[in-house]
């Protein structure tokens, strides 16, 4: 008898859990099915039936984009490439042998400048954003892809030594002995050692680093003023501001521009949820 | 002997300075010009009424500040940012929550594909995210308003993003759609982070489903749970992009937030000092505000 009771409760439990998931379910993917297809319609269909799956699919304004006939896609994609691989790049080669320094070599001022680089976590972008504009323009960077590319690094830097510096410290004293004793000195051990055994570690903080350069729209905003640099958000809002009245072009747009981020999940999940929950978990 | 070991150590130490430079050098350069110099700038800008073209001269005293505060766009922008805050707290964090409990422990099936897909706004940029609903909202052919004619055929045409009386309340649905995802992910993290053990004996012991939650898993998050509010206020000061994307912060200011002020008066118009008040304004808050809560979590803490 009880066992049916617990049995009943359970089933109307977890029935409630499902019908909670499927309406969160449906929110999140109505907007986005809506994109995806409003691309392959008329904009009397977009009108009448924005729900329904268009038949027949036109195809031709994806074509049309993809072949570059109408917008820059391509152009928009390579730009947002460009300046994130060298964000990534540049991260980390900056910030993986500042981190090694300030977790395995003992020097007086380490704390200190371990605290200093923590001072970034409080700083903004938007404090920051009127004086770095000036600095760009004294340093001749507006319109520059370094323009973007130098403050996305700065502004990622607090959080790559959070995260790069504590998994430096975790590896143990032994293995950094077994190096020396083979006549190797700090450099050796970084690149012999630490590097191969940090590939996860460094694979979070690139994915982290590309996905914040993706993303970035003020800074582009601030600094691009020639269409020819623009990045995927830039290059939406930009190809919005054109075809205002064709949603369903502008649709077909967005919905390219979001393939990439979403495939980089699909097959990055576990390094980009790590990279988010590790210093919140962790506290 | 003590002279050659002597200099043998100072060599050595001369080696590591050097190495230090090497290492730490161009990381400190790049973090220093900016991140920390830029906020120093700012600072001293704010005193100066200044265009931005040669250095500044029009001293102003703290000017700006007053015609900051007395400006009721401002008002408005600040009051904005506060309701963000305060609706990010109390809907957008327990919905992430009771979702995290739902689908990040327990034996749902699916559960797994559940969770990845209510991250997927978040993966999304703020710009693109901000496009695909100002077409949901469009008043001729967007989703509201289909289900508006369909539900009541007779009612008026409504533009969410078209009215200030409502551009703002649309776009905080918007600011939940894209940002409950990452907080529920936190939260299945956390969650994992709980030993079995421990709900396994509290059921042994008796305890329902409710009480084993109220005693022991809420408990065990509330470090985790602190985390996310901070920088879910935190985030919620510096809000931009989204705003943007949507409208500009406009119509009428409906949706102006203190970052949009910031670039429209200080960039825009080109009112660097001005501008440069605005972001020691945000700073200001953002760092009596951490200040704040470490003190307070501390407290409790050892309370």
């Amino acid at each position: 008898m009880m066992a049916v009771t617990t049995y009943r409760r359970q089933v109307v439990s977890s029935t409630l859990k499902y019908a909670v998931c499927v309406v969160v379910f449906i929110v999140i993917a109505v907007p986005l099915y809506i994109a995806i297809f409003g691309g392959m319609k008329s904009m009397g269909e977009l009108q009448t039936a924005p729900l329904s799956v268009p038949l027949p699919l036109v195809t031709t304004m994806y074509t049309d984009l993809l072949l570059s006939h109408v917008g820059s896609f391509w152009r928009d994609l390579g730009n947002s490439l460009v300046i994130g691989a060298v964000t990534l790049f540049l991260d980390l080669a900056l910030c993986s042998v500042a981190a090694f320094a300030l977790a395995r070599i003992k020097f007086r001022l380490s704390g200190l400048i371990y605290n200093y680089f923590l001072l970034g976590l409080l700083f903004p972008l938007a404090v920051a954003i009127l004086p770095l504009y000036l600095t760009l323009r004294t340093l001749g960077l507006v319109n520059s892809y370094w323009g973007v590319i130098l403050p996305q690094v700065a502004f990622q830097v607090p959080w790559n030594i959070v995260l790069l510096r504590g998994f430096f410290q975790s590896i143990p004293r032994d293995l950094e002995d077994a190096v020396a004793i083979d006549g190797y000195g700090p450099l050796g051990f970084f690149f012999y050692a630490v590097l191969p055994l940090s590939t996860p570690i460094l694979a979070t903080a690139a994915i982290i680093a590309l996905v914040a350069s993706w993303n970035n729209f003020f800074l582009p905003l601030l600094v691009f003023n020639d269409a020819a640099k623009f990045t995927l958000p830039m290059g939406v809002m930009d190809f919005m501001g054109q075809h205002i009245t064709g949603w369903n072009i502008i649709l077909a747009f967005l919905t390219l521009a979001m393939i990439p981020a979403v495939a980089l999940f699909i097959f990055a999940q576990k390094y980009i949820v790590a990279g988010l929950t590790s210093g919140a978990v962790k506290g | 002997m003590t002279k050659q070991i002597s200099a043998g150590f100072r060599k050595k130490r001369r080696a590591t300075f050097f190495l230090l430079l090497l290492l730490i050098g161009p990381v400190f350069v790049v973090f220093t010009v900016f991140v920390i110099l830029p906020v120093f700038q700012a600072a001293a800008y704010s005193l100066y009424r200044w265009n931005g073209l040669g250095p500044p001269t029009d001293f102003r005293g703290l000017q700006n500040f007053v015609v900051l505060v007395k400006d009721t766009i401002f008002q408005k922008a600040l009051t904005h940012n506060i309701l963000i805050v305060v609706f990010s707290l109390v809907v957008e964090l327990p919905i992430a929550l009771s979702l995290a409990i739902i689908v990040g422990r327990g034996r749902l099936k699916l559960a797994v594909f559940f969770r990845t897909f209510f991250f997927l706004p978040f993966v999304l940029s703020e710009v693109i995210t901000g496009v695909l609903w100002q077409f949901i909202y469009q008043p001729q052919y967007g989703l509201i308003n289909s289900l508006v004619k369909t539900f009541s055929p007779a009612s008026h045409v409504i533009a969410p993003l078209g009215d200030p009386s409502t551009v703002f309340w649309a776009i905080l649905i918007v600011i939940i759609w894209k940002y409950f995802g990452l907080h529920m992910t936190i939260y299945i993290a956390g969650l994992q982070g709980i030993p079995s053990e421990l709900e396994e004996a509290a059921r042994i012991d008796g305890a329902s489903s409710a009480q084993v939650l109220r005693f022991i898993v809420l408990p065990l998050l509330a470090t985790t749970i602190q985390i996310t509010v901070f920088f879910s206020i935190i985030g919620s000061f510096q809000i931009f992009d989204l705003i943007w994307a949507m409208g500009q912060g406009d119509p009428v200011n409906g949706a102006e937030t203190m970052v949009t002020y910031l670039y429209k008066f200080g960039f825009q118009r080109f009112n660097l000092g001005y501008g440069s008040s605005v972001a020691v304004v945000i700073f200001v808050i953002c760092l009596t505000f951490s200040i704040v809560y470490q003190r307070l979590l501390l407290r409790e803490r050892q309370g």
